[in-house]
């Protein structure tokens, strides 16, 4: 089973040299930190930036250098500046390569929820709905389960959605996961020490097992 | 050149009255109008509807103006960091209407530019599509919204000069360039007011068409909601 850092590691080996990529709040923003360092690729801050840098040294803190998180950053050699309208229209129009973001739910088809809490206070979607609905490649990383056991991975979302058949792959604590153009999530490697039966377990959509599923290397 | 220079931030408000629609830029706590907000928590006026990404926190922000019940809607794409607004929320006394961040960001860039609605996908098939117009484009669909404009817009810039040109700093710029734009009056509040001339006509990020009132701030806070250091 992996931790936090385990799930941000592997997704991590997704990035490609030249990717513009933007990064959720949580574990999506730890990917950050398992880059390679030989990968050039820029990271997307939606309040306006493009190549977001460390988190500063102490004489470096900047409070007009934040990212999306509201946490105090630095900006890379190469950087731009923009408004949060040039930042949506980048995203918009299809500009960034990869998203990752966190969930609560993802259906089979691709649906996924993460802004509400029906009975829970509602803080508000943020830019979730604009980077789902328009992003090229969408990575989610979650966890397979809830706290009391509950699957995530669902054939239909229970909450509220934020976006339509747009996620592509799944990194949980359990596996990664491809989400089928035609429904199902594709099992494709395994956690450490999880075995196939206790991902199909841990998963209520429509699991699809082809062949040996290896285990993944970190 | 049209000298737009107010005194202060109690002068740029003055006519600021209850009721009336704001906007007010910034992104979290960066890039806020801490000058102006202070005016309007003095003025006391009531019954604001404020559009703004955030609503700022329980001692800072918007929070001082929901913290003395003087807002009566907010638009944003996040409320959370704040627990009068939350209370407010749920006992009906505060109305809130959350748009996607860049539907909120292009509704007001569309207030300025003169386009009163447009088509994104951002939240097709969700909530936020209830009661909108959807329509298929290329095979995708796409969700019809309206344009935001506000009787005033309350902006805050790094620079500013006497003729209303704005220049921002880092990621405090966000939200305030639209706004300006979207404002039937504009106020802008600078951390350095300069003469004519000073500041570089090929890096202007507001042109001072937009702009109606100027002030140089002081005293500005610039609180950091989450200051996070590099360990070496």
């Amino acid at each position: 089973m992996l931790d936090k850092i385990g799930i941000a590691k592997r997704i991590a080996q997704e990035v490609r040299d030249g990717m513009y990529i933007n990064l959720g709040i949580g574990i999506p923003t730890l990917v950050a930190n398992y880059i390679p360092s030989h990968l050039n690729v820029v990271l997307q801050s939606e309040n306006g930036l493009l190549g977001i840098g460390p988190f500063p040294t102490e004489d470096k803190v900047d409070p007009d250098l934040i990212n999306a998180g509201k946490q105090t950053i630095t900006m890379m050699p190469g950087s731009a500046l923009f408004s949060s309208a040039e930042s949506f229209a980048m995203i918009r129009g299809g500009h960034v390569d990869l998203t990752i973001l966190g969930a609560m739910e993802v259906s089979e088809q691709g649906d996924i929820a993460n802004w509400k809490v029906p009975g829970k206070m509602v803080k508000g979607m943020g830019g979730a709905m604009d980077l789902v609905a328009s992003a090229k490649h969408i990575i989610v990383a979650m966890q397979h389960c809830s706290k009391d056991g509950a699957s995530k991975l669902l054939k239909e979302c229970t909450l509220p959605i934020t976006g339509t058949r747009c996620v592509k792959k799944i990194v949980s604590d359990l596996a990664v996961l491809d989400v089928l153009p035609q429904g199902g999530f594709k099992l494709l490697e395994r956690a450490p020490g999880v075995s196939v039966d206790e991902i199909r377990n841990a998963t209520a959509g429509k699991l699809i097992v082809e062949g040996e599923i290896k285990e993944m290397i970190l | 050149m049209i000298n737009k220079v107010v005194k202060d931030a109690n002068e740029a408000v003055r006519d600021i009255a209850d009721n009336a629609v704001l906007m007010l830029g910034g992104f979290g706590l960066s890039g806020i109008p801490e000058n102006c907000i202070s005016a309007l928590l003095a003025k006391g006026v009531k019954g604001l509807t404020c559009i703004s990404n955030n609503a700022g926190v329980d001692d800072f922000g918007i929070g001082l103006l929901l913290k003395t019940r003087q807002v009566k809607k907010m638009i944003s794409s996040y409320v959370g960091e704040n627990a009068e607004f939350e209370r407010q929320l749920l006992s009906g006394e505060l109305e809130v209407e959350l748009t996607p961040q860049g539907t909120l960001a292009e509704r007001i860039r569309a207030g300025g530019a003169g386009i009163p609605a447009f088509y994104t996908p951002a939240g097709v098939g969700t909530e936020v599509a209830q009661g909108k117009e959807t329509r298929e484009f290329d095979g995708k669909l796409y969700l019809m919204e309206r344009w935001l404009r506000a009787d005033f817009s309350i902006v805050k810039a790094w620079k500013g000069d006497t003729a209303g040109n704005l220049v921002y700093r880092g990621t405090a710029r966000n939200f305030n360039p639209m706004m300006a734009a979207a404002g039937k009056i504009t106020i802008a509040e600078v951390e350095e007011l300069v003469p004519l001339g000073e500041l570089d006509p090929n890096n202007i990020h507001t042109p001072g068409i937009y702009v109606q009132r100027i002030f140089q701030g002081k005293n500005y806070e610039k609180r950091i909601e989450q200051r996070t250091i590099r360990k070496i």
